[in-house]
């Protein structure tokens, strides 16, 4: 009797499980996750076009390996450079524009570099350097890692110099900000991550607005000349389906307290 | 400590609600770590009483091997069935890699060692309490081993239950491999992680809870099983 | 009668950690009734039972059954001085052998059940061996080494930890399958017991067989010297 039982658990919990018709793999980056945008996209895809999209939530570092190896069929990333050397090996297809949103930087609402008070970006990181107050960096070779790095060459700076006021952490972003918050540290962050960050604790948000800190997301197919198993045929599906009117206005209308996230800036296709 | 009486809070309700979320990524992760205990138990299980009834040369360097991967960091093991599971590994073309079947892989690799050399003391004793007769009956090799797995079959148990304390409660090779996809790979522990990224304590905390309970049910189902066959104390 | 007899040994040695714990011995063995092995501890009375059941290795000279070894293997048992129980219950253990020869079943079931009965271990065929006392663990041994009806069976000192009742019964059992034709050779400190059971003695010293022959004639007029002070309770190295 008891036997039976227990068969019957373990055939219920072997039941479970049930996709769409169509599955493909798309790398994304944690701040698009953490802006809970997927979670609008991927319930109307499935309605709109049968289509179940399984995302990886990774850095673009490793996004873009995992477009390399082709173990997936797509990525979703924010890093124009990367993304161009991506598409030039031959790795990807080609590039498209989807949206953008902005990085903002984040620090304890004391704020003694002075951050409120900076009209740019690069102004904001010498401040920082200056007061040498405590910086948590991304350091994993994410988008926002490299975004950050950028900025700091623009501001004539190299962290590679910084004393241990400069922490490098190598983790996503939600974890950085946990340490920054644990750290009242400085920290750059997208806007999505920050806004559905739970753990605030007495950070603030600082700076924002200077277009330095636009953020573009970018789709690119993994290039099907290179590994044969990529489902071209569902990322031409996809991108038709991102660039639409109809995503133009989820992307658009999606906002975390109230704020706007993303800006629609897909061009129609030739 | 807001934030633990929150976790029990949101675990209660959750479990309360039956969230069909919860429920799917708590099913999976019994489904992946029930079926890579079975997997390994069937490995494990004959080596170890094979290493206790038999005499080849190699069989310390094995029970060495074994021990010393018990402590096998499983981020490592998930890096390297990554590795062979990518498309560009040698096993590439399975398609094998962010799917439930590379988690099952990587549990097994990791909970093997361990399930083996518990097992394997076990064996080893009671071999030598048996060695005389069994010898002496002329039994074959394959009955030995036969007769160890019966016999010792309390002590095996709790190997398994070693095994799957360790299995279940798994992340960084897991995380690793399966990818943690919504829908698809996302087991308890992955999840735990995610909301731990986002911030989300309180949630991180209530499925940590709820991941807790499991692994006490299984046991207790586990045990309650065991105790269907009445032979007193051994 | 069975074939297995006569068992032949011819310089027969066995050593361990380079010490030679018997030989070298040579005799025959009829196999007719019980045949004893006495003598002082360390004489290699357990080492020289291993040796003739074939669980000692044999270093140098031969031991040969009149059929082949495979098959004389098979038709003999061994009863340890300290009784190994299966982790099972009584019935298991006395169906085990035969479960290891292929026979199962409501036959196998049977003859458990009758050597059981025979043994007086009728009442505890559902209990675990390990919760019976010492002298039921040896009944309950005894009884498994018989299931598969063995020509010929060890016993290595079988009553040495068992008080005078369990001596007593077991002594029953084993003069009731002697006298059904299985030959029985027996290890024993005890005298009274050699005396009791024993056609045939084998006294043994230093790992050699000192002297050997019809036990009514050993006992009342051992030839040797050493026998007659073993004998007579003296202390022989």
């Amino acid at each position: 009797m008891k036997r039976v039982t227990m068969l019957t658990v373990i055939g219920l919990i072997w039941a479970t499980g049930s996709l769409a018709s169509d599955v493909m793999r798309m790398a994304v980056t944690t701040s698009f996750h953490n802006s809970g945008l997927a979670e609008v996209l991927l319930p109307e895809l499935r309605k709109d076009l049968d289509l179940e999209v399984q995302l990886l939530v990774v850095g673009t570092g490793q996004a873009l390996k995992l477009g390399e190896a082709g173990d997936v069929d797509a990525i979703l990333v924010h890093s124009k450079t990367a993304e161009e050397a991506f598409v030039e090996s031959g790795y990807g297809t080609h590039r498209r524009q989807i949206m953008y949103n902005d990085f903002v930087f984040i620090g304890p609402s004391t704020d003694p570099a002075g951050l409120s008070d900076m009209e740019t970006a690069v102004q904001s990181l010498q401040n920082i350097a200056e007061a040498e107050a405590t910086f948590v960096s991304r350091g994993d070779d994410s988008g926002t890692h490299k975004k950050e790095l950028s900025l700091w060459e623009d501001a004539n700076l190299d962290p590679g110099s910084f004393d241990r006021w400069y922490n490098a952490v190598g983790a996503g972003m939600g974890a950085a900000l946990n340490t920054a918050s644990a750290m009242d540290a400085y920290i750059l962050s997208d806007r999505a991550s920050w806004l559905n960050f739970g753990n605030k604790g007495d950070l603030a948000l600082l700076f924002s607005g200077d277009p330095v800190l636009f953020n573009q997301y970018a789709f690119l197919p993994v290039n099907p000349a290179r590994h044969d198993h990529v489902k071209a045929d569902l990322t031409d599906k996809l991108e038709d389906w991102l660039t639409s009117d109809r995503a133009k206005e989820l992307i658009d209308s999606h906002t975390i307290d109230g704020e706007t996230l993303f800006v629609f800036n897909a061009q129609p296709a030739d | 400590m807001v934030e633990l009486w929150d976790g029990l809070a949101q675990a209660f309700w959750l479990v309360v609600t039956a969230d069909s979320e919860l429920v799917e990524i708590a099913l999976r992760s019994l489904q992946v770590t029930l079926t890579a205990l079975l997997v390994a138990c069937l490995i494990a299980m004959p080596l170890a009483a094979l290493l206790a009834v038999s005499r080849f040369r190699l069989r310390r360097v094995v029970i060495a091997t074994l021990n010393a991967l018990m402590g096998l960091p499983p981020v490592v093991v998930g890096l390297i069935v990554y590795v062979i599971l990518s498309r560009s590994g040698p096993l590439g073309v399975l398609a094998l890699l962010f799917t439930p079947t590379a988690m099952i892989i990587a549990q097994v690799i990791i909970v093997v060692p361990l399930i083996a050399s518990i097992a394997h003391q076990s064996l080893r004793d009671l071999w030598q309490e048996y060695h005389d007769l069994l010898i002496s009956m002329n039994v074959t090799q394959t009955q030995k081993m036969q007769t160890l797995l019966w016999d010792a079959r309390r002590a095996l148990l709790t190997a398994t239950l070693a095994g799957f304390g360790r299995a279940i409660g798994e992340v960084g090779a897991i995380m690793i491999v399966g990818g943690n996809i919504d829908n698809a790979t996302r087991v308890l522990t992955t999840a735990i992680a995610l909301e731990t990224g986002k911030g989300e304590f309180a949630l991180a905390l209530a499925l940590g809870f709820v991941l807790i309970a499991l692994t006490l049910l299984v046991n207790l189902c586990i045990h309650w099983l065991g105790k269907t066959e009445r032979e007193g104390r051994w | 009668m069975s074939t297995l007899f006569p068992l032949q040994i011819h310089e027969a040695v066995t050593r361990r950690h380079g010490k030679t714990l018997v030989g070298p011995v040579s005799m025959t063995l009829d196999g007719r009734g019980v045949c004893v092995i006495i003598g002082p501890n360390g004489s290699g009375k357990t080492s020289f039972l291993r040796l003739l059941h074939g669980t000692a290795r044999l270093h140098s000279g031969s031991i040969l059954w009149s059929c082949s070894t495979e098959e004389a293997r098979r038709r003999q048992s061994f009863v340890f001085q300290h009784p190994v129980m299966l982790r099972r219950s009584v019935l298991e253990n006395l169906l085990y052998p035969m479960l290891i020869r292929g026979f199962r079943g409501k036959a196998a079931q049977a003859q458990a059940e009758a050597w059981a009965e025979r043994t007086g271990l009728q009442d505890t065929l559902q209990r675990p061996a390990s919760v019976l006392s010492g002298g039921e663990q040896q009944k309950l041994a005894i009884a498994r080494a018989l299931v598969t009806k063995p020509d010929v069976v060890f016993l290595d000192e079988p009553c040495a930890s068992l008080d005078g009742r369990a001596t007593r019964e077991i002594e029953t059992i084993l003069t009731e399958i002697k006298a059904q034709g299985t030959g029985l050779v027996l290890s024993t400190h005890d005298m009274g017991q050699a005396r009791r059971l024993a056609e045939t003695a084998v006294f043994l010293l230093r790992g050699r067989v000192h002297e050997t022959g019809n036990a009514a004639a050993f006992f009342n007029r051992p030839k040797t010297k050493a026998a007659q002070a073993f004998l007579n309770g003296d202390i022989v190295e």
